[in-house]
């Protein structure tokens, strides 16, 4: 076989991979509708404002809910004492 | 039209013999690229699903929170001010919210305590999330005791768990009745966390944030689309470690694309003079050295985008759960859902194919363009 056609092959694999990862978004996310609206449905009942992503300090914790001069949100990439204040940044004002 | 595309198979075959003659350099490049385009694209996928799943579950979240502020911090409201607020127009209902932190010495981690104001719970029942029962290994009817703040102990029994599929949201919390709340927290009837109001019209929030604040200067409204764009900023580009992920990526990448560019090594000056002699024509050595960038930086592309997108949502992300769980004990077991943006997609592309196929051609031709005996000398 040709080296070029060996290349063709492994080309259309991968494109072939690249089309069938976007299905699969498709798919999966029809899938796990019902998780999300689970989590909705939740959010609502028990009236949250955060995801629980980062426990580890309560301005991490409720992100949104968080004092404005908590620690980590003195400036965007100041120095943090937990490692999810580099993550994120402070509550979205304005 | 056939004898092109002839010509370029032609072009083709001759690219790949040539750089599987130098392999070990080309893999180590190809490895070096992927994982360079697979961290970029993990990045890119992860933070974006998480912020399009929180803009979903977020949406149903209180409209207006109201904090009470005392020397600058957030401070215990009085149930007077639901009266202080009196009448608002736009405004269906409100009441008080209580929840607050708790850390358990036991495990070294943070919960959310919360009193549910639709669930009826008896006293020192409890409901918990998936992740507390996990690390603390309870199950519905065990006994979690607890000491509060002031040294009295507590004893709660699970009644039930929160369902593991809504990790994302309830990884910490524990629910629990009010007076076991109050009791526990030594809080006194009349003074609520926050308070929860909800709003007939969207679009009257500003306004009536605006009428809170006058009535009530010592609170802080938080509205729903605060709430929205603070989780839309979440692991924003432009700051923090992502940041420093992505610049380093960037860096490394302008490195390998500037050693391609800023010259050829003496064998790749050979072989051009070799085929320039024979008789090649000089866009004929461009398109075998665009073929050349080509096949490298396409399949860094496709084999780094592939395997980001396995990581991200087939191993939910499991390379950066160490980044993100961080100090923290409770961290959600959660498969973020594959949300793909075409647009990022296409601008990671843009971004990791072009640059480093024309790093390659600019080199190239400046030495396809002299004499093919100065090129071998």
């Amino acid at each position: 076989m040709r080296k070029s056609s060996i290349f063709f092959l492994y080309s259309g694999v991968l494109f072939l991979l690249l089309a069938l990862s976007a299905l699969d978004a498709g798919i999966r996310g029809d899938a796990q509708a019902h998780r999300l609206s689970l989590m909705s449905q939740q959010v609502s009942e028990l009236e949250l404002t955060d995801l629980s992503l980062f426990t580890e300090a309560r301005y991490t914790r409720h992100l949104s809910q968080a004092d404005l001069h908590s620690a980590f949100q003195d400036h965007p990439i100041a120095f943090e004492h937990f490692p999810s204040g580099s993550l994120v940044t402070p509550p979205q004002t304005q | 039209m056939n004898h092109f595309f002839q010509k370029q198979r032609y072009l083709i075959d001759f690219t790949l013999a040539s750089l599987k003659r130098r392999p070990g350099k080309n893999l180590s490049l190809l490895l070096v690229y992927t994982m360079i385009v697979f961290l970029l694209a993990s990045v890119m996928l992860f933070t974006h699903a998480l912020r399009t799943e929180a803009g979903i579950i977020l949406q149903d979240s209180p409209e207006i929170i109201l904090q009470k502020m005392q020397a600058g911090r957030h401070a215990l409201i009085p149930a007077a001010y639901l009266e202080k607020i009196g009448h608002i127009r736009g405004v269906v209902s409100k009441h008080g919210r209580l929840w607050g932190y708790f850390y358990d010495p036991a495990v070294k981690s943070n919960y959310t305590l919360m009193v549910p104001s639709e669930r009826k719970l008896k006293n020192n029942e409890i409901v918990i999330g998936a992740t507390i029962a996990k690390t603390r290994g309870l199950g519905t009817g065990d006994i979690l005791a607890f000491r509060s703040a002031d040294g009295r102990p507590f004893s709660f029994r699970v009644k039930d768990i929160l369902s593991t599929e809504s990790e994302l949201v309830s990884a910490d919390l524990i629910l629990l009745n009010e007076s076991t709340y109050r009791n526990f927290f030594n809080i006194q009837e009349g003074y609520y966390t926050d308070l929860a109001l909800s709003v007939r019209n969207p679009n009257e929030l500003r306004k009536i944030a605006e009428k809170l604040v006058v009535k009530l200067p010592d609170t802080r409204p938080i509205l729903r689309e605060e709430i929205l764009r603070t989780y839309d900023a979440i692991f924003n580009w432009r700051q923090g470690i992502v940041f420093v992920l992505l610049s380093g990526a960037v860096l490394a990448f302008v490195i390998f694309a500037w050693d391609k560019a800023s010259g050829l090594s003496a064998e790749e000056r050979k072989e051009i003079g070799v085929l320039k002699a024979i008789g090649w024509e000089t866009s004929d050595v461009l398109r075998m050295k665009f073929w050349e960038g080509s096949i490298i930086s396409l399949s860094a592309f496709l084999l780094g985008y592939l395997a980001a997108y396995t990581h991200v949502f087939y191993a939910s992300a499991a390379l950066f759960e160490p980044i993100l769980k961080g100090w923290a004990v409770l961290y959600p077991d959660f498969h973020p859902l594959p949300f793909v943006d075409g647009l990022q997609v296409a601008t990671l592309f843009f971004f990791t194919v072009f640059p480093y196929t024309v790093a390659t051609i600019i080199p190239i031709w400046r030495a396809a363009i002299t004499d093919p005996d100065t090129v071998m000398r």
